[in-house]
């Protein structure tokens, strides 16, 4: 009762005072903003704009600075033949180019899908009460700590055709009829290069579901063990719903990561026709073969792809980024 | 509706017996309480019985029947936890509909049905639809009986199920427990609490618990006329029961007297023992005098309706000759 009365008072002063404290909150919000918007827009957002620039000219290494307008030459042009064909080149109808996209999108689905199916599994393993469950989940980031440049060379010792470890296991094994160049043959080059990366980041999928599996309360499952739900209807009705929103953050990091993929395809499977995703073209056309301005053109709907690709997928699957607070 | 017997169980944590051999005959359908201090047990075993929890040694039976292996599914049990473990990504109709829609041959309208007379009953029909983060404390845990109660258990297990409320809705939500019981009158209901005053008000039995095993189990009333030991003595009753040792007991030729609050009269000066006021309390229907006469704790006299003493007044007090208790150096009583 007291409150009722009280309340028509302090509704009134509410919105003035609200509105005071929500200024000065944004006020100091824009202050903390500051250095990291500088430093973004040095470090990322002036970098970003020159290379877009540089795919509407036609710069080159040695002539950066001398480079004119082209417009949408790098992307699309056309010239009519004497015969009355029309003949189109550029980016947009390369080959090349279509097919480091399909390889950058089959690396980023087959990756990622794996990832987050082992990682799920790890970090359900992990998330279990075991002896030695410290140390385990010490070493099971081992993978994702050596630097990719390191670990790729070693698995290219691995992999190699005649000195590695898989194809003498499996000569020895039987499971090998004669020795396989994984890495060098077009069949297996891509699997090759999956394998690795799934080894090297899984750690990471796994580390970030278990923050979210530790998130979800330990008494519900003694609920659910007592209306009698079986263990694999208890993840999937429960465990999965409350571990989405963790899920789907994870899940964007690691396709945003797997649709730029350079390193490891660089160290090792460099040239092969079968795994050149569009980072590899792109650091190809831009520093090797001298094709600055196309290259640029290549980053940039590098871009653009993994722009759009964000934007849809935090749209269709309402990702939360503060954690899902429940 | 089932009857529980423990026969000598125990339980470990590592190297740590918690249960240390508990004897314990639950009745069907009576509403039986498990009270205790702090750690003594009283969740363990109520895990225990739920199955959440292996028995370490000893048998447990439902109707005559050994359960110690079996799954808490499979016991006819619906527990109500002191955190409501409600299933936050559920509205308040699937978390009382997920168990049943698990069983087989349960139609969606008998579900319905079930879950919609439950709601009734609780009076959370207008929340159905809502999260439980959606609700205030003491709806989620009407909503947390409303689900044990539509799978229909044979046993009930509270665990502490109104510590998390206020007040007055602790004193509401136990009469809707009690009602409970009333309308569900062939349930087994075993309920934990350390609030003697949720004990002595909903309980058939009262089963009190210290360090692992059980000190007495008895009526309400039994328990406070004749409490087995100092401990329960001590423990059901409010105001605490007085102890008095020394002269004044050993005239009764007893280690410690024990009278409570209730059952002590004020006696004109000359007559009695005397003590000094030190604190009182008025609650308007009745009042508590505390007063200092030599005694580890002060003395509490409960008095009808409002008292007018103050500190440092001398009272005189004799305690009602038919309500004393007394006790050997052992705790024991003596009769
Ligand atoms: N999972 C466990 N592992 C190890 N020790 C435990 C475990 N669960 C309970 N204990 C110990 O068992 C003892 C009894 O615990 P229990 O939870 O049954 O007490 P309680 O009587 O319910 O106390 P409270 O009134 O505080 O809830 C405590 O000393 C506790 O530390
Ligand atoms: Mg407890």
């Amino acid at each position: 009762m007291a409150t009722e009365t009280m309340a028509p008072p302090v509704a009134a002063a509410g919105p003035r005072i609200k509105s005071e404290l929500m200024q000065q909150r944004v006020r100091a919000a824009r202050w903390f903003l500051l250095p990291m918007l500088i430093a973004l827009a040095v470090v990322a957002g002036w970098p970003l704009l020159r290379s877009i620039y540089f795919s509407f000219t036609d710069a080159s290494l040695n002539n950066l600075y001398g480079a004119e307008w082209v417009g949408f030459g790098n992307y699309l042009r056309w010239s009519v033949l004497e015969s009355g064909t029309v003949r189109y080149r550029g980016l947009l109808v390369d080959a090349n180019w279509w097919n480091a996209v399909w390889n950058t999108v089959r690396f980023a689905f087959w990756s990622v899908l794996w990832e987050t199916v082992l990682g799920m599994i790890v970090a359900l393993v992990l998330n279990a009460e075991f002896k030695g469950r410290g140390i385990v989940r010490a070493a099971i980031l081992i993978p994702w700590a050596i630097p990719t440049i390191v670990s790729a060379r070693m698995w290219s010792w691995m992999l190699n055709d005649q000195f590695g470890i898989l194809n003498d296991l499996g000569m020895r094994l039987g499971l090998l009829s004669q020795k396989v160049a994984w890495t060098a043959t077009a069949e297996t080059a891509m699997t090759a290069v999956l394998v690795v990366d799934i080894w090297k980041t899984t750690p990471f999928m796994a580390l970030l579901i278990l923050a979210g599996l530790q998130m979800i309360p330990k008494d519900i499952y003694e609920a659910a063990e007592i209306d009698g739900v079986h263990p694999i209807k208890q993840f999937f009705k429960i465990t999965l719903p409350l571990v989405r929103p963790a899920l789907m953050v994870a899940i964007i990091f690691r396709v945003l990561d797997a649709l730029r993929i350079f390193d490891l395809i660089y160290v090792l499977t460099p040239n092969s026709a079968a795994t050149k995703t569009m980072s590899v073209l792109a650091r190809e056309n831009l520093f090797d073969f001298d094709n600055f301005a196309y290259g640029s053109a290549q980053a940039t709907l590098l871009f653009l792809i993994i722009a759009i690709f964000t934007i849809v997928y935090i749209w269709l699957g309402k990702v939360n980024f503060d954690g899902g607070s429940r | 509706m089932a009857s529980i017997e423990l026969r000598n169980i125990r339980k470990s944590f590592g190297a740590v017996e918690v249960i240390k051999g508990v004897d314990l005959e639950v009745r069907k359908g009576e509403f039986m309480v498990f009270v205790g201090p702090s750690g003594c047990g009283k969740s363990t075993l109520l895990r225990l019985i739920s199955g959440l929890e292996d028995i370490t040694s000893g048998e447990m039976l439902f109707d005559g029947k050994l359960v110690n292996a079996l799954a808490p599914s499979k016991r006819g049990i619906a527990m109500v936890f002191q955190s409501y473990a409600l299933y936050p990504h559920m509205t308040v109709y699937e978390n009382m509909a997920f168990g049943l829609t698990l069983e087989k041959g349960k139609g969606k309208e008998e579900i319905r049905q079930r879950v919609e007379r439950a709601a009734d009953m609780l009076q959370i029909r207008q929340y159905l639809d809502r999260l439980p983060k959606q609700l205030s404390g003491g709806q989620r845990q009407r909503v947390a009986i409303g689900r044990a109660i539509t799978r229909d258990p044979k046993v009930f297990l509270f665990d502490e199920p109104l510590s998390n409320l206020d007040a007055a809705l602790r004193v509401a939500t136990r009469i809707e427990i009690a009602k409970l019981h009333e309308e569900m009158n062939n349930v087994t209901m075993i309920y934990v609490t350390h609030d003697q005053v949720e004990a002595m008000t909903l309980a058939d039995r009262i089963c009190v618990l210290r360090d692992g095993l059980v000190e007495q189990v008895g009526t309400p009333m039994e328990l406070y006329e004749h409490p087995n030991s100092v401990f329960v003595a001590g423990f059901i009753g409010s105001p605490k029961m007085n102890f008095i040792s020394g002269d004044k007991a050993s005239a009764l030729g007893a280690h410690t007297l024990g009278i409570r609050g209730e059952h002590i009269n004020i006696v004109p000066e000359g007559s009695g023992w005397s003590g000094k006021v030190i604190h009182t309390e008025n609650l308007g229907a009745d009042s508590y005098v505390y007063l200092e006469m030599g005694t580890e704790e002060p003395v509490v006299v409960r008095l009808d309706g409002a008292n007018e003493y103050k500190s440092g007044d001398v009272v005189h007090i004799a305690p009602m000759q038919d309500k004393i208790h007394l006790f050997d150096a052992a705790g024991k009583p003596m009769h």
